[in-house]
């Protein structure tokens, strides 16, 4: 172990552009207290793109809409803070938050059809979000609809500016919440699983328009996702979330060439590849995703993982520190050296296929 | 459309004709001859004679489809009746004679209109009002002192008939305190705007709340819902205020079934609010109605059907057409 990172809750004013420091998020229910999000911190400057991936349930949409301000303040207890360009998001108003929210940051969400209103057309929506935070004329905003449904490469914008979210096609619709998102010039993009419910081969589209106009506006892009393949074409960074916990954080690079935590392995085996022989079966993570009411104690994917044995019981009862590993922060017993060997030895060779 | 309105014609066609087989045929399968119905009509000291006279008179010896196709004809270009007192001309639309009164049904039936129409609409206007805004306040406070208040009168207001409320509301309101009509007046609202008004207050407070507890729970239920989808998330994303999330975008998704339901109620109100006129003794149609049965004043009561049968089509076809206007998607393309 080098050293742990801890982040202040000093209220000093932070030095990125988005920082999240001990965020917490928990939900007391009628069965007990749901640790959606239990003490997670990253950092995220302007043109850069994190990638935030686990199971479902690992709390990795929850962190997204907290940054937002989008939880329902009645019944999710917050602590920790959200640094947005200065400004603390869990203390503030919701009136202040609601004012950053749209247009200095925007969420893009999984499902388009679902997440667009059936009884408005596209670009009512789009004329709507613009003009939440721009004191324009309708005639102007719709002018910059249509200017963005360009941008985001809808064909005959002018047209389809008109026309209503169940008359464009997946790709289009996701490509028009693209296009509201963006309308505000936001600083901060936050992608929760973008292309899970589009076609495969518009996934590919949905991701490059992302990264283009993310370079055209220089905003800080969040891609939450389980698919690691999004996170290998677009992130710099990545944050792997296991029960509401970052277990694996560091550059997007030194996770997949050398990642350290036995969950990231396991979702790396579990990715399917072209370059596999047919003959090999997919290795699925062991077990179930964890209850986030009763969490595992100690190390919380120490029921799933295969090299709990080797940590002397600590994962059964005490809780690993998220600490820097060879390149990395890394949340596990298992000594540096320990992790390197198992993945040069075992999990390396075995993802490629000449074991 | 065209086919909507000739299915709308085939059905006030067919209902008629079950209407009157029910009302003029069947007694006759049930072992009645035209004598004995006829007597019906004759008085209890008329004599045989006199009762097959009436019969001739009133066609019933006639068969079932030469009676129908008399009445269906008198519809459209008139007819003459002997009322006993010579011939009578009735002019198109012709709904027949009252066997007891002996006045044309038409003119009859739509002199009471009114009342039936000012009593509706009114009651209409108040119910959608306050159920709508009771259901929104209610979903947006789930849980709380009003919500579970609200919802324990919408449900006594579902549950508790005309009858009782109304009585119970004239002998408080109008009785005890003498704050409204005490009932059985009506002012045209072209004389008397303001007392058409107060003559109407307790009918229509009464027959409003047993429908705005309905619709109080559908708008809650329908917010509840809206309010969950995520195309109300994406309203709050955009940083849209809260009252524009829920008014623009929540409630707007959830008035679709609840403007298809308020016009098939006030639909089927037109027709005749049977209880509440009979309640308040307002001389609506319902009364009109429920007048002429218990004295077998068929005509009247066919009249009273097709009215009835008239706006409830009415109402189906303007819901449809609300409907592909409110919901982009059922618009045809």
């Amino acid at each position: 172990m080098t050293s742990v990172i801890r982040p202040t809750a000093d209220g000093r004013s932070p030095r990125a552009f988005l920082e999240v420091r001990e965020l917490c998020i928990h939900f007391p229910t009628e069965d007990g207290l749901v640790k959606s999000v239990d003490g997670l911190s990253y950092s995220l400057e302007r043109g850069k793109t994190l990638g935030i991936v686990g199971e479902s349930g690992s709390g990795k949409s929850v962190t997204s809409l907290a940054v937002l301000g989008l939880y329902n303040r009645n019944n999710a207890q917050m602590s920790g803070e959200i640094w947005v360009d200065g400004e603390e998001i869990v203390s503030a108003s919701p009136e202040t938050v609601r004012k950053l929210r749209g247009r200095k940051m925007a969420i893009i969400f999984q499902d388009p059809l679902s997440s667009m209103h059936p009884f408005y057309t596209v670009g009512d929506q789009i004329i709507e979000a613009y003009r939440v935070h721009n004191k324009v004329t309708k005639a102007v905003a719709r002018k910059h609809a249509i200017d963005m449904l360009g941008r985001v490469a809808i064909p005959q914008p002018a047209k389809r500016v008109d026309d209503y979210p169940h008359q464009f096609s997946g790709g289009m619709r996701q490509r028009a919440m693209i296009a509201m998102a963006m309308s505000c010039d936001p600083e901060l993009l936050i992608a929760d699983e973008p292309t899970t419910a589009l076609d495969v081969t518009v996934q590919a589209q949905i991701l490059d328009l992302m990264r283009d106009l993310q370079r055209e506006f220089n905003s800080a892009l969040i891609i939450i996702t389980h698919d690691l393949g999004v996170v290998a074409e677009l992130a710099d960074d990545v944050l792997v979330m296991y029960a509401g916990k970052a277990i694996e954080y560091g550059p997007a690079v030194e996770i997949f060439e050398r990642p350290e935590h036995p969950y990231t392995w396991g979702l790396l085996a579990s990715m399917p590849r072209l370059d596999r022989e047919l003959s090999d079966r997919l290795i699925p993570i062991k077990g179930t995703p964890p209850s986030l009411i009763n969490v595992p104690s100690g190390c919380a994917f120490h029921p799933r993982c295969s090299y709990a044995g080797l940590t002397n019981g600590a994962s059964l009862n005490v809780v690993p520190e998220l600490a820097r590993g060879a390149s990395h922060l890394v949340r596990c017993h298992l000594s540096v050296e320990t992790r390197q060997q198992i993945w040069q030895r075992e999990i390396k060779q075995e993802l490629e296929g000449t074991a | 459309m065209i086919r909507r309105l000739i299915g709308a014609v085939l059905t006030l066609f067919a209902v008629s004709v079950i209407t009157f087989l029910i009302f003029f045929g069947l007694p006759r399968l049930a072992g009645d001859s035209p004598v004995s119905l006829a007597a019906r009509y004759t008085g209890k000291t008329a004599d045989e004679a006199t009762a097959v006279a009436m019969a001739h008179r009133l066609g019933f010896f006639d068969p079932i489809y030469v009676q129908y196709g008399r009445w269906a004809k008198a519809i459209f270009v008139g007819a003459d009746y002997n009322a006993g007192a010579g011939i009578e001309h009735c002019s198109a639309p012709c709904f027949g004679y009252s066997f007891i009164t002996h006045e044309a049904v038409w003119p009859d039936m739509i002199s009471r209109l009114p009342v039936t129409l000012s009593l509706a609409v009114g009651a209409a206007i108040l119910w959608l009002v306050a159920g709508i805004a009771t259901g929104v306040l209610s979903a947006l406070k789930r849980g709380s002192a009003f919500d579970r208040a609200a919802m324990g009168v919408a449900l006594a207001g579902v549950s508790l008939p005309i009858f009782f409320t109304g009585l119970l509301a004239l002998s408080i309101f109008s009785y005890k305190l003498g704050w409204t009509a005490p009932g059985s007046t009506y002012t045209p609202i072209t004389q008397n705007p303001a007392l058409w008004a107060y003559d109407l207050i307790l009918p229509w407070v009464t027959l409003a709340f047993l429908y705005a507890a309905a619709y109080a729970r559908l708008t809650r239920a329908g917010m509840l819902e809206s309010m969950g989808e995520d195309y109300t998330r994406t309203a709050r994303a955009k940083g849209l205020p809260e009252k524009t999330v829920v008014t623009k975008h929540g409630l707007r998704a959830a008035l679709t079934p609840i403007m298809t339901i308020f016009g098939l109620d006030v639909g089927l109100l037109l027709g005749g609010a049977f209880l509440t006129e009979t309640t308040f003794s307002l001389q609506g149609i319902g009364k009109f109605a429920v007048d002429a049965i218990p004295a077998h004043d068929l005509p009247k009561v066919m009249g009273v059907t097709m009215l009835a049968t008239f706006f409830i089509i009415a109402a189906n076809l303007i819901v449809d057409l609300m409907y592909s206007v409110i919901d982009p998607r059922v618009r045809l393309s």
